[in-house]
């Protein structure tokens, strides 16, 4: 059997957006050298809605397929909607991680969470309200 | 494919398979049996317990077959533990990046009372004679130190630990598993009262090693049952196991010279070619070294993801990422010899043999480095590096 799903492996060898985004305005990095994973995320946030995203991430092949991943569930999508995104989520569009790789969803969920953080204190916009909206 | 991950596991001789299949179909009998088809098969075990002790320098009946060296490596620290704690002597000396079969008994010994030393590695991952012998003490039983290390393939200086163990009347056991078949090694001119070894590390088959242990010194059982093995390793033998594990030996002994010559070449090209990526370096001496280990660091990258992406260049290798082991923490080894977490996580193993070619060799240069600048590539850790946002490590 192999290690990971056909579709981590897909994301792992095929990252989508990855990258930079010069003129992010919320970015996020989470994770550290110690453990041996680290994610950035830039998002490009206009009008409540998440125009562009891409990723960097330090880590194995799970961590670079659910950043990967990640970043394909919240493009396009409303700030409200990205802000319920879980590492279940990220994890079950993966077809699973094994048990013990299951933290690298968790570090992608708290790098759009930390890229959201970032947002909100650059633009002074409260996504609380917009989730009630 | 390329196949670089002999210090993991090598693939079965022909030779090791015909001896093999050649007792599973003819000579299956079980050895302790009277009949003349027990003894045939007993006589096939004899007779490959003369050829490891050959290959070693030592007699048969100081060869004991095994599982492997784990198993060796348990028994031969339990029993020498049994014989310092009779004598009221629970100090044992072993070295910080031992295998976790010798670690792991001794931190059980540790809790039942065993004083443990283990000596630094240094950044050459090479203990050094005299601080052995200034750790070793009037209670010392034991001293166990790898002949060369199964990560970064360091050869210790095992003949003069020896002697320093001989001066001190103290016993002194290595493991032996990476070199045996790989590098010459002599019990008697090593001065070795007790040796591990295992069959799946020279061509030989999985499930079989051997242990070797002076005629003085007194071994006890791990496994108790009937008497095979002179009483010290109850169980039917794995006689075909065994048979093919000698026969691998002698052929692995036989190529020594040649192996050496032709494997290190290789080895000692693939560390000039490695050491062109920029913010790499070698782990271990550079030449006190296996002749088919390289190890590496490159920072700002993950073992893992490299590992997956050589595999799919069909390069078999290894690494001692945190990732790769299922643990937040990167091989005890590279720690012991001082890499930070930081570079210990984007460490890679190659351990080849004479099957690699040279053009083997020049592809996996040439992959090592478009998957490490690939990665890099998108790694916020290199960026920040690149950037002066983050000190070089390497």
């Amino acid at each position: 059997m192999a290690l990971y799903s056909d579709k981590v492996m897909d994301h792992f060898r095929n990252p989508r957006n990855v990258g930079v985004i010069e003129d992010a305005n919320g970015i996020g990095e989470v994770g550290n050298v110690m453990c041996g994973d680290i994610m950035k995320m830039y998002l490009k946030i206009e009008d409540d809605i998440v125009k562009d995203v891409k990723f960097e991430t330090f880590g194995c092949g799970s961590a670079i397929a659910s950043s990967s991943m990640a970043t394909e569930l919240i493009k396009g999508k409303p700030v409200s909607e990205v802000m319920k995104l879980t590492n279940k989520a990220v994890a079950e569009a993966l077809d699973g991680l094994p048990d013990y790789k299951m933290h690298c969803s968790v570090l992608a969920e708290e790098a759009i969470q930390s890229a959201l953080e970032d947002y909100k204190k650059r633009t002074g916009k409260n996504i609380e309200e917009a989730i009630e909206v | 494919m390329i196949y670089a991950d002999n210090a993991a596991t090598t693939k079965m001789s022909d030779k090791a398979i015909d001896t093999m299949m050649k007792v599973m179909k003819e000579d299956w009998g079980n050895p302790s049996s009277l009949y003349s088809h027990g003894q045939k098969a007993k006589e096939i075990l004899e007779e490959a317990r003369k050829k490891v002790a050959s290959a070693i320098g030592a007699e048969p009946r100081e060869i004991y077959f095994t599982s492997g060296g784990s198993e060796a490596d348990n028994q031969a620290i339990m029993s020498a533990a049994a014989i310092g704690r009779k004598n009221g002597k629970m100090h044992i000396i072993s070295s910080a990046f031992e295998h976790h079969a010798v670690l792991h008994t001794l931190e059980k010994l540790e809790k039942e009372g065993f004083e443990i030393t283990l000596l630094d590695v240094h950044e050459n991952g090479l203990v050094v004679p005299s601080e052995l012998e200034a750790a070793i003490k009037d209670n010392t039983c034991l001293v166990t130190i790898m002949a060369a290390n199964n990560e970064i393939g360091t050869i210790q200086p095992v003949r003069e630990i020896g002697e320093i163990c001989r001066k001190h009347g103290v016993l002194f056991h290595t493991d032996a598993v990476q070199a045996i078949g790989h590098i010459p090694i002599n019990v008697v001119l090593d001065n070795i009262d007790m040796l591990s070894s295992s069959a799946h590390k020279f061509h030989g088959p999985k499930g079989v090693g051997f242990l070797y242990v002076k005629k003085t010194v007194r071994l006890n059982p791990l496994i108790e049952g009937g008497a095979q093995e002179r009483g010290k390793r109850a169980g039917t033998e794995n006689v075909p196991g065994i048979a093919a594990a000698a026969d691998a030996l002698l052929e692995a002994i036989d190529k020594m010279p040649e192996y050496s010559y032709s494997v290190s070449k290789k080895r000692d090209r693939l560390i000039a070619g490695l050491k062109e990526i920029p913010h790499s370096a070698i782990n271990g001496d550079e030449k006190k070294r296996l002749p088919g280990n390289v190890n590496f660091c490159f920072e700002g990258i993950e073992g893992e993801s490299l590992l997956l992406l050589l595999d799919d260049k069909g390069i078999q290798a290894s690494s001692g990422s945190a990732c790769t082991s299922g643990s937040l923490d990167p091989s005890h080894v590279l720690l012991a010899i001082g890499r930070v977490h930081d570079v210990a996580h984007g460490s890679l193993r190659l351990s080849i043999d004479e099957d690699v070619s040279d053009d083997d060799v020049e592809y996996m240069i040439d992959s090592v480095k478009e998957v490490v600048d690939y990665l890099r590539g998108f790694s916020p850790v290199w960026r920040d590096l690149t950037e002066g946002k983050r000190e070089y490590i390497l």
